[in-house]
């Protein structure tokens, strides 16, 4: 199909063409940010705890002036006795729930050689086995292994760490042996797990995400009154809701933190919940902004039909077919179109620009060009048919009768 | 002429109808969007305490051994740089804060005993930060030196356990402890909780958490020392902490303190007195290095911690990208409107309207649009808001329409009707009359 005439016209609405090409070319630049933007909270949301969270349950107590030696006790055994428990250990912390042990380490005993802030996960004999955590060099964690503790993790211990800590701390050598230090505090690497998020965000964002370190230790004064309970999936609701009721009857005088004691599912929704509402936010933005360039579309094109009504009759006079007007106006859609994604390519690079200075975001990948534009051309061509349509149907007698 | 005009427009709306109505709808979904993330970023960024604000101080000293004079200093104090600057008295009022878990229980109400985080401050926390009272009183100083178990509730908490009453006199249980009751508050919710504003550099703009609700439970700092013992909350710790030993001797920060100056000549002299005391501390060698003071006022202290959420910023700046992609929708769709009854304007102009009486009818006809587009905007705003009222955010509560806002709903949707028909309303004056009668 020759374009040469349908440039000329265009040219004739000079004003109207460029205000829709704009229009096409900051919706091409809020389109693919705005998808990139989902694109990297999906991203974020689909983080790899390193735990089996549909087999796990936390079970949280406050308790003031209880005997932590006894509450240990009397809560697992409480716990043990709920028909489909299938382990219950102390723990300070789990994924998703709220951070105990964050501190700075450093790489020798001095403090000077900062190692970065990590979350330590203080957990008692069976933890491991129950989190489900999967090692990657070293041994698990022998009975010899869990040591008391007389503050927040024991004085020296060895610890498993994650592998992107491993790799933070050590660039490639191997992990197995080193060691590092918070304050007074000795740790030495017996081994290291694949995956293990910390509780929370890390301070250093999502790299920073899996910098967990795995310290065995025993139950006590400073380990207690939080439980992790492992069941079969299927009924880990049930478990979780015979567990609170057991847990509450076996320390009264404690408080059940209801925020926290629920299923690693339930605390995992809770943390992105914020993150979920915003995608939705995000997704109708885009649905709105499609809307919008659409309703564009079809008013600018509802136009230029009926404004060139008498000419298309005289074109079907002359012998063109329904078909050749119906491409005419699709043809022309596209000219306006691939003239607004060429400016809105420009753009959606300037505004992902601005977006990683603002708010540290990545690059905008390449990919989401090409599939911007292919949107946007089939957006154009599903407005512009109705119109068009229309145009194909006005009969050429019309070029006889003076409109 | 004027409400010649505007009939006129009510007229050329009718004419045209699905143009009309899918640029009211252009208008309408670009002010709802922006409408409603500026909604938010107003009831977010606002200042909590207006004409107080400038008044109040938060200074800082760095006891940190491992910090250098060229970082920022940590958001807290560690307590005795805090008491000691409180004890001094040299501002008009001042007041700790401090934060404690506690478990709460009313021993006249039958309810299951709550975790609430408490709030340990000083007598001036009241009158300082304008608090009102529906019963009772908050303490006096003499309370704070007398360590008194004295406690103000909130009105939330006076529900809850009290049905409402006037509970001045009943008695709280925290932490195995007796309370009296001597003040219950009226509802009050600052937005942001600016005195517990700390730590937003570290948040990665998460910091919706500053928009929570008031503690429920506030106690005399004094007495909180005594019950709460070494569980107050933590900021931050430069060494481990002795977990047995007191939290008053710990190498921690957990102590802010607020102050209120009421002239700029004893801002100044504050300023001066935190930087001699931190010199002080230096010489009696608790400090190691003193240069690292600062005192922001309250607003620069909000700002220095981002308190608006980095994800409602974006929100706002997406809406606004989509009010401009709707505005040059409504340019497009008016000048294909208003040239379209270039015969129309060719008559009127043959007639001897001058250009600027073609230009200002363009334009009444275009606020008329906008006007429409206005209401149909605010209804969407209303709906944009609700659906933010149901997101998991702290200060999702807080979120509604005043009446600034809606009047700057038909504001902005007016303006921007106005300016996106300034291009087509001078395109519709400038059409020659002779061209156009001659083709009608």
């Amino acid at each position: 199909m020759d374009i040469a005439p349908i440039f000329s016209a265009l040219r004739r609405h000079r004003l109207a063409t460029m205000l829709i090409a704009m229009e096409i070319a900051l919706a091409c630049a809020v389109l693919c940010n705005a998808c990139f933007l989902i694109a990297c909270r999906l991203q974020q949301m689909h983080i790899h705890s390193g735990v089996d969270e549909t087999s796990l349950a936390q079970i949280k107590l406050d308790c003031e002036d209880c005997n932590e030696v006894d509450l240990n006790a009397r809560v697992l055994s409480a716990l043990r006795q709920v028909p489909g428990v299938q382990a219950v250990s102390v723990i300070n912390a789990v994924p998703f729930g709220e951070h105990a042990g964050t501190a700075g380490i450093s790489l020798d005993p001095a403090g000077l050689k900062h190692g970065g802030v990590v979350d330590f996960y203080a957990a008692g004999p069976g933890s491991f086995e129950a989190l489900g955590l999967h090692l990657i060099a070293g041994p698990p964690p022998a009975a010899d292994d869990y040591r008391g503790m007389a503050e927040f993790v024991p004085s020296d211990a060895s610890v498993w760490v994650t592998r992107a800590l491993a790799t933070h701390l050590w660039q490639g050598a191997d992990p197995l042996g080193k060691e590092f230090w918070m304050d007074k505090f000795h740790f030495r690497v017996a081994g290291v797990i694949e995956h293990l998020a910390r509780p929370g965000g890390g301070e250093g964002g999502p790299d920073t995400r899996e910098w967990s370190v795995y310290v065995p230790a025993l139950p006590g004064k400073h380990l207690s009154g939080n439980y992790l309970l492992r069941a079969q999936p299927a009924e880990l609701g049930r478990v979780l809701r015979d567990a609170r009721a057991a847990a509450i009857k076996a320390a009264p005088e404690a408080v059940l933190d209801q925020q926290q004691s629920r299923t690693l599912p339930d605390l995992r929704s809770g943390y992105f919940a914020q993150d979920v509402a915003m995608t939705g936010i995000l997704v109708g933005v885009i649905a709105a902004l499609l809307l919008v360039t659409a309703l564009g579309i079809v008013g600018l094109a509802s136009f230029w039909v009926a404004q060139r009504r008498r000419q298309i009759g005289v074109r079907r006079a002359l012998g063109a077919t329904r078909g050749d007007i119906l491409r005419y106006f699709q043809t022309e859609n596209f000219l306006i179109v691939s003239m607004g994604v060429a400016i809105g390519m420009v753009l959606a690079y300037g505004l992902n620009i601005w977006l990683m200075l603002a708010y540290e975001l990545p690059r905008l990948p390449v990919y989401y060009l090409p599939i911007g534009v292919a949107v946007l051309w089939l957006l154009g061509q599903l407005a512009v048919l109705a119109p068009a349509q229309r145009a194909a149907a006005v009969p050429p007698v019309v070029a006889t009768r003076g409109e | 002429m004027f409400a010649y005009y505007m009939q006129l427009a009510f007229r050329g709306l009718r004419r045209n109808r699905v143009l009309t109505s899918l640029m009211i709808l252009a208008i309408a979904v670009g002010i709802g969007a922006s409408m409603t993330t500026l909604t938010v970023m107003h009831i977010l960024s606002g200042d909590p305490l207006p004409g107080r604000s400038g008044q109040l101080f938060y200074p800082q000293v760095d006891a940190d051994p491992d910090h250098k004079d060229s970082q920022d200093p940590l958001d807290m104090m560690d307590f005795h740089s805090a008491f000691d600057l409180w004890s001094a008295h040299r501002a008009d009022r001042q007041a700790l804060i401090g934060h404690a878990d506690m478990r709460v229980t009313a021993p006249s109400a039958n309810l299951p005993a709550l975790k609430l985080l408490v709030l340990a401050t000083t007598a001036d926390f009241f009158p300082m930060f304008e608090v009102p009272f529906q019963y009772g009183h908050g303490w006096s100083a003499a309370d704070d030196t007398a360590r008194n178990r004295v406690v103000v509730i909130s009105d939330d908490l006076n529900r809850k356990l009290f049905g409402g009453a006037d509970s001045v006199g009943r008695i709280l249980r925290l932490r195995g402890s007796d309370m009296t009751i001597i003040g219950v508050l009226k509802p009050w919710r600052p937005s942001p909780l600016f005195y517990s504003v700390a730590g937003g550099r570290y948040v990665d703009g998460d910091s919706s958490d500053f928009y929570s609700k008031p503690e429920d439970v506030m106690m005399p700092f004094s007495s909180g020392l005594d019950v709460a013992k070494n569980e107050f909350e933590l900021f931050t710790c430069w060494h481990m902490p002795d977990l047995n030993a007191p939290q008053q001797d710990s190498p921690c920060a957990w102590v802010s303190l607020w102050v209120q100056l009421n002239d700029v000549a004893k801002v100044d002299a504050y300023r001066h007195f935190v930087a001699d005391y931190a010199a002080q501390q230096m010489s009696l060698g608790r400090f190691n290095h003193a240069g690292n003071t600062r005192m922001r006022n309250l607003m620069q202290w909000l700002d220095f911690n981002h308190v608006v959420p980095s994800d409602v910023k974006l929100e706002t700046w997406l809406a606004f990208s989509f009010l401009v992609i709707c505005l040059f929708n409504t340019v497009g769709l008016l000048l294909v409107k208003f040239l379209h009854r270039g015969g129309e304007i060719g008559v009127r102009r043959a007639l001897g309207a001058t250009r600027s009486a073609v230009f200002v009818q363009c334009l009444a006809e275009a606020s008329v649009i906008g006007l429409l587009g206005g209401f149909a905007g605010w209804l969407l705003t209303l709906l944009g808001l609700w659906i933010v009222r149901r997101q998991p955010a702290a200060y999702a509560d807080l979120v509604h329409l005043d009446l600034s806002m809606f009047l700057t709903t038909f504001a902005a949707a007016i303006a921007a009707t106005l300016i996106a028909g300034l291009l087509p309303a001078f395109r519709a004056s400038r059409v020659a009359p002779a061209l156009q009668l001659k083709t009608l």
